[in-house]
């Protein structure tokens, strides 16, 4: 199952509409649309790890904080051009995934979610810590601040970059390998494909897309990179973004994003949650029914309504 | 219900085994202890960290044992476990506001948490338990941000207090100080484990959860109703889980929504000490966890409070890659 690059026009409506949007959006929409292509990027990145390669991970907020952190201190040492800085934390947290992937190759299912899990929790405690370096709990200021149309640009430049470079990536040789691991581990090491190297590898793309993720989510935070912004719950919504997406669609990333990056603020004007406190419980209560109801994510039930093949289900515990 | 008791071969095969195992681990686990009481003689600050690492890791041991009691019933790992433990803390506070005393308030919620457990499971868990884990593990994410968002905007965001269940007071054994609290939290936490091992050891309830959750076809056959079963055991993790919280709630002073954010990773990190699958090694594991995290931050310089949550991370990956079935857990074979 070959991800298809969709139709050439309807990529052009779309990179029309995207570009032509800021122009018809106050500063306030511009960033929101900005924060979707953050978890746009974030979740391509996090779809090809769990979609593609079976691994699954409930830590991406960490390589996010790691890119978003490289950003600012960058920027702050060394006024860094922040472009620049995005592809630095793109390389830093490549190296990171790979650590990370390396000592993933002995868990998979249920334990490597929880050592993912412990890993999203444990990585915002490390700047409080070696607070000098890395800022306390009140964090770095990056030296340069992006106005909100910049914002808007460069992330849904990035994305569109990387959106292509995911699908250059899943369609050749790597991509067959991802999917045969994700499929049958025994199966893809008997055809040939060596599995330590492909599943690292897959790691540390999927980690690298998110340090970029992670840097543009610096920008967007004025510049400041927090402890607290790159909590437990950052990572966990970045994989109900990509389950609500479906996994192993490259298709359904763009929903995805929209979903977290929307509903929160759609949310607010709920009635009667529709308190300040009252976005989560309608989040949750979504991503609980989404869950109940397209376990296949938006991909499978459209998959499903277009009377497609059935998807294999990706992720499943080996 | 006589079938279900006599041990199949495999299962007597199984508790061969399972003793093979415990051997030496009984032996380090007594050395453990030897060298804790040593230590607690040598000097009063070991002591008096040894009996505080004692009172947390019994904290972390019930919420690794609530973790265990649904991970072996379905091979699930509940994430929102520590928030159902945090949700059922705000409804104590909310009772004592209302003006029951502590412990009619404690008792209560215990009550209520074994409804909410098992509705949970009703309602979302049972749905999707035969997909994917994928599917349930997002479920369980998804539930951990309702709750999250459930309590912050009944109760909002910002600190509350509770009365301290055990007082203040300090005793002070030779040189040693000992927290009343300590003892309290420590005495709560392994009463309610042993309850539970009656309940499952002694009553007809608790054969039918073992058999299901051993074996779900046999035990479906033989007349257990394996559907409550399961809903029984995400009510007792909820119980077990309300315990937690309420003993975790005095040790911070404060509640807030944030409560077992920490102690869900060190009640993961006990229970994969102990092994997924063994309950007594999730309070071991807990107990274990307790203590050396209280004494490595006291002589070890370069871990300071900041580096404990990464600790036990580091703690749970090296158990993780080095014995992956724990200290009690049976090692899987994988058939190619």
């Amino acid at each position: 199952m070959r991800p298809r690059l969709p139709a050439l026009g309807t990529i052009a409506a779309a990179a029309v509409v995207l570009a032509l949007l800021p122009f018809q959006l106050s500063g306030y929409h511009q960033a929101l649309a900005a924060q979707v292509g953050i978890y746009f990027v974030a979740i391509l990145g996090l779809n090809i790890l769990t979609g593609y390669s079976g691994q699954i991970s409930i830590g991406h907020g960490a390589f996010m904080a790691i890119g978003g952190y490289t950003t600012a201190i960058m920027s702050r040492d060394h006024h860094t051009n922040l472009i620049l800085t995005m592809l630095m934390a793109f390389g830093v947290c490549f190296v990171f995934g790979l650590l990370v992937g390396l000592p993933a190759l002995r868990l998979s299912g249920v334990y490597l979610a929880l050592a993912t899990f412990a890993l999203a929790v444990s990585v915002p405690q490390l700047p409080l810590k070696f607070s000098k370096f890395l800022g306390g709990s009140n964090g770095i200021q990056s030296h340069t601040v992006v106005s909100h149309q910049r914002l808007y640009a460069t992330a849904w430049a990035a994305a569109a970059l990387l959106f292509v470079l995911a699908w250059l990536i899943l369609r050749g040789r790597t991509g067959r390998a991802f999917r045969a691991i994700r499929d049958s581990e025994v199966a893809a090491s008997s055809s040939g494909v060596t599995l330590p190297v492909y599943k690292t590898l897959a790691f540390g793309i999927s980690a690298a897309f998110a340090g970029v993720a992670g840097s543009l989510y610096v920008m967007a935070t004025n510049g400041f990179a927090q402890p607290n912004e790159f909590g437990v719950i950052l990572s966990l919504q970045i994989l109900v973004g990509a389950a609500v997406a479906g996994l192993g669609s490259l298709w359904g990333v763009l929903v995805g994003a929209l979903f977290i990056g929307l509903l929160p603020t759609v949310s607010k004007d709920v009635p009667l949650v529709g308190s300040a406190h009252g976005q989560d419980v309608v989040f949750g209560l979504i991503v609980v029914l989404v869950m109940l109801l397209l376990p296949t994510g938006f991909a499978g039930f459209l998959a499903r309504g277009a009377r497609a093949r059935i998807r294999p289900q990706p992720g499943r515990a080996s | 219900m006589e079938t279900v008791e006599t041990p199949q071969p495999t299962l007597a095969a199984r508790g061969r085994a399972l003793r093979g195992v415990l051997r030496p681990v009984s032996v380090v686990l007594v050395g453990a202890a030897v060298f804790l009481a040593v230590g607690s003689l040598q000097s009063e600050i070991f002591a008096q960290q040894t009996v505080a690492g004692l009172a947390q890791g019994a904290v972390y041991g019930s919420l690794a044992l609530a973790l265990v009691l649904i991970y072996r019933a379905t091979e699930v790992i509940n994430f929102a476990q520590g928030e159902l433990a945090m949700a059922t803390t705000y409804v104590a506070y909310q009772l004592i506001a209302w003006g029951l005393s502590y412990w009619e308030a404690f008792f209560a919620t215990l009550a209520i948490a074994f409804v909410l457990g098992v509705a949970i499971q009703l309602l979302v868990i049972r749905p999707v338990q035969h997909k994917s884990v994928i599917a349930v593990v997002i479920v369980t994410v998804g539930l951990f941000i309702l709750i999250d968002g459930l309590v912050t905007w009944k109760w909002g965001a910002d600190i509350k207090f509770m009365p301290a269940p055990f007082g203040q007071t300090v005793y002070h054994l030779g040189g040693v100080a000992i927290a009343r609290q300590d003892i309290g939290t420590l005495l709560v936490s392994i009463l309610s484990v042993i309850l539970l091992w009656l309940l499952f050891q002694f009553t007809k309830v608790g054969l039918g959860m073992r058999a299901a959750a051993l074996r779900p076809a046999a035990a479906a056959l033989v007349g257990v109703r394996v559907d409550r079963m399961l809903a029984v055991g995400w009510g007792l993790a909820a119980v077990l889980g309300a315990v937690a919280g309420l003993m975790t709630e005095p040790s911070q002073y404060v509640l807030q929504p944030t409560l077992m954010q920490p102690i869900l990773l060190y009640a993961f990190a006990a229970a994969v000490l102990g092994g997924l699958e063994s309950p007594a090694g999730a309070v071991v594991g807990g107990l274990v966890l307790g203590v050396f995290l209280n004494l490595v931050g006291q002589y070890v310089h370069a871990i300071t409070s900041e580096l404990r949550l990464p600790f036990a991370f580091a703690v749970l990956l090296v158990v993780l890659l080095i014995k992956p079935a724990g200290l009690f857990g049976r090692r899987t074979v994988r058939k190619v």
